[in-house]
């Protein structure tokens, strides 16, 4: 009896000593994810505005090509998430265009579109994340601005993208209304730039792969990814995004992104 | 001038228009629309001499050339339909011709233009600058060009925007052999009525606030001058013909626009309180529109909308909408063509009349579109304005052309 008391207790104690070790491996691992993440996010932050080109190119599963020309323009604002306009040049038949979206950290985004045939914005009800952008592989949510507090972060560990030493991590998105299980990111050690994403969707299956490439400097001190490259493993489709005339610290101010200013946008 | 001699000067515009800038390419911005249509009413039609096919041509060119740091800007817009059938609804329009100076926090626009007010979908009561026309569609969506002086204040505290809106334009009404119009008809060969002394050239106010609270979208307005809806008053021609001559009265309209986001709900109000000589009345039209997105896991949005039509002028309104429920759902499969479909039906509360109407959309070739709308009009009583469309089922075929 005594004997069994004994090694009940050393088995517990062993047992509560692994959960104890577990616990705090996951923890720090979670701290280590977090703090990429929130380095990754100051590393982007302080751009104030830039205004750029976007080609999308759409590849369907038998190779054919369509393609989509975009202005956009990108305000940083202090305490949320950013305020960007898209303007459509091509397809023609949606000419003028627009749409202004504000991302939002604890709250869901808001989105206005700028309909030039009727001279109407229409304000959009945004449970769309998992839509498709212009009919594109990126959907609303892969294209909204990343906001360190919209996720939980795992530290997986490290890899090599390219030769180019990486952290890997995952992110859990917190909004309920995500199309997505997790993301798996590999960040390169020395900028912190998200290389690859890998989007998992919420039966934790592999369904999109994101590549940037072409990364520029720009101001000494923002890296851009120039092509954005995202394949759907499931549909075989892809989508690549070119940005080009990256203009950044324009001028800009609060009422170029107020929603009565749409119409006037051009 | 005369109504065909501005025919002639709306063409020979367009045409220099289209011409300049494509000269001037280069430089300034150009866009528009070619759009060719076919509609086919199915029933025969419920007076002798209206016709049964109609093919037309449409054109819509926007040229735009901006100046000074793109602080201001000209914009020209003219419109031309010719149909190949119906004489009346040959029309041309300058939708848009004016000058506009943005500085910081404010905008001032004069010229011919467009404004639009509302949040609901299946009436806009609210918006009032521009007049309806009604020969291209019967949805109210195409609106002529109006001339304004306004200037826009965007505050803290929301925008204001002030309107001088002087030379009113008349509504347009589909001639004899058209279809879709009143029986009888409405003639605007024959002067219309005006209230006011100043007839056409009574200048009309307008002052609007809107703001932006939070989940919340708020817009309170005022108009005081020409209703751009007609009172029809019975005329017996001299040749026998019975026909409807508009009278234009003048009242004040005070507007309330409404709209919350909530998660995928979008709630809509506008509400009208009309004063004029002859009626005091209050309209309302308040609903939702709920989107679903990635329905049956795909990428599907649908969306429901549902809105409730009021006049508490009953069935004493002018619209056939006193007291309606329209229910309509929208499916978008966000594919590469941008495919859309619209199916929408508008029924009185304790009548059996009810209106429906499909709307299918989608890109072909890069830089066209291929658009299919469907009408049908049934059991509306003899009583209801509805009635004159009875036999009026349509469909149409639009190919349109951008650039």
């Amino acid at each position: 009896m005594r004997v069994q008391n004994s090694l009940l207790c050393r088995f517990f104690s062993i047992v509560l000593v692994s959960q104890f070790h577990l616990v705090s491996t996951i923890q720090a691992d979670e701290n280590i994810g977090l703090e990429i993440a929130k380095t990754m996010k100051s590393r982007e932050s302080g751009f104030d505005n830039y205004k750029a080109e976007m080609k999308m190119v759409l590849v369907d599963s038998g190779g054919k090509e369509t393609v989509r020309l975009l202005r956009v323009k990108t305000r940083e604002k202090l305490g949320d998430g950013n305020q960007s306009i898209a303007v459509f040049d091509k397809p023609a038949d949606l000419k003028g265009t627009a749409f202004l979206s504000y991302t939002h950290i604890n709250k869901d985004d808001d989105q206005w579109l700028y309909l030039p045939a009727l001279k109407r914005v229409k304000r959009i009800a945004v449970r769309n994340k998992t839509s498709p952008f212009m009919g594109s592989e990126f959907s609303y949510e892969d294209l909204a601005s990343t906001e360190v507090k919209k996720y939980t972060y795992q530290y997986v560990g490290e890899d090599n993208i390219n030769d180019q030493p990486s952290f890997v991590i995952e992110r859990f998105p917190n909004d309920p209304y995500s199309g997505y299980s997790k993301h798996k990111v590999w960040v390169e050690k020395e900028r912190y730039i998200p290389l690859k994403i890998e989007y998992f969707d919420l039966k934790n299956n592999l369904r999109k792969t994101l590549l940037n490439t072409h990364y520029k400097l720009h101001l000494d001190r923002f890296w851009r990814a120039h092509e954005m490259h995202m394949q759907n493993h499931i549909s075989k489709k892809s989508s690549v995004l070119h940005w080009n005339q990256f203009k950044f610290r324009q001028p800009m101010s609060e009422v170029d992104f107020d929603p009565k200013r749409l119409k006037r946008i051009r | 001038m005369t109504r065909k001699g501005n025919k002639y000067l709306i063409m020979i515009v367009t045409f220099i228009v289209t011409l300049t800038a494509v000269k001037a390419g280069m430089t300034a911005e150009l866009r528009g629309t070619v759009t060719t249509e076919y509609r086919n009413f199915i029933q025969p039609p419920a007076e002798e001499k209206q016709g049964s096919e109609f093919l037309s041509l449409s054109i819509e060119p926007e040229f735009y050339q901006s100046w000074g740091d793109n602080n201001q800007s000209l914009t020209v817009s003219p419109f031309y339909r010719w149909d190949a059938q119906d004489n009346q609804r040959t029309h041309g329009d300058i939708r848009e011709l004016f000058w506009l100076y943005l500085s910081g926090n404010y905008e001032i626009v004069v010229g011919i233009s467009t404004v639009f007010w509302g949040v609901t979908e299946s009436q806009h009561l609210v918006d009032i600058i521009n007049q309806t026309d009604f020969l291209e569609n019967i949805d109210g969506e195409d609106k002529f060009g109006q001339a304004i002086i306004s200037t826009t204040m965007h505050m803290d505290y929301g925008s204001i925007e002030l309107y001088a809106l002087p030379f009113f334009r008349e509504r347009s009404f589909p001639g004899i052999i058209g279809r879709l119009r009143s029986i009888p008809r409405v003639d605007t060969n024959t002067s219309a009525q005006y209230e006011s002394k100043d007839k056409e050239q009574h200048i009309d106010w307008a002052l609007r606030w809107s703001t932006n609270l939070d989940v919340f979208d708020i817009g309170i307005s005022y108009f005081k001058g020409t209703n751009r809806e007609p009172l029809l008053t019975p005329l017996l021609k001299a040749d026998g013909e019975l026909v409807l001559i508009p009278y234009y009265a003048l009242i004040q309209q005070t507007g309330l626009e409404l709209q919350s986001v909530i998660g995928a709900w979008l709630w809509k109000l506008e509400m009208i309180y009309r004063d004029s000589r002859s009626d005091t009345y209050t309209a309302l039209t308040g609903g939702f529109e709920f989107t679903y997105t990635g329905a049956l896991n795909s990428s599907v949005d649908v969306g429901l909308v549902a809105e409730y039509l009021y006049d508490d002028r009953g069935d004493k309104a002018l619209t056939p909408f006193e007291d309606d429920v329209m229910l309509g759902i929208r499916l978008s499969p966000n594919d590469t063509q941008n495919t859309q479909f619209l199916l929408a039906i508008i029924k009185n509360r304790d009548a059996k009349g009810h209106m429906s109407r499909l709307e299918a959309s989608r890109r072909v070739f890069d830089s066209f579109t291929l658009s299919i709308e469907a009408g049908i009009f049934v059991n509306f009583k003899q009583t209801d304005p509805m009635y004159s469309f009875r036999n009026d089922d349509f469909l149409q075929i639009d190919m349109a052309y951008h650039y």
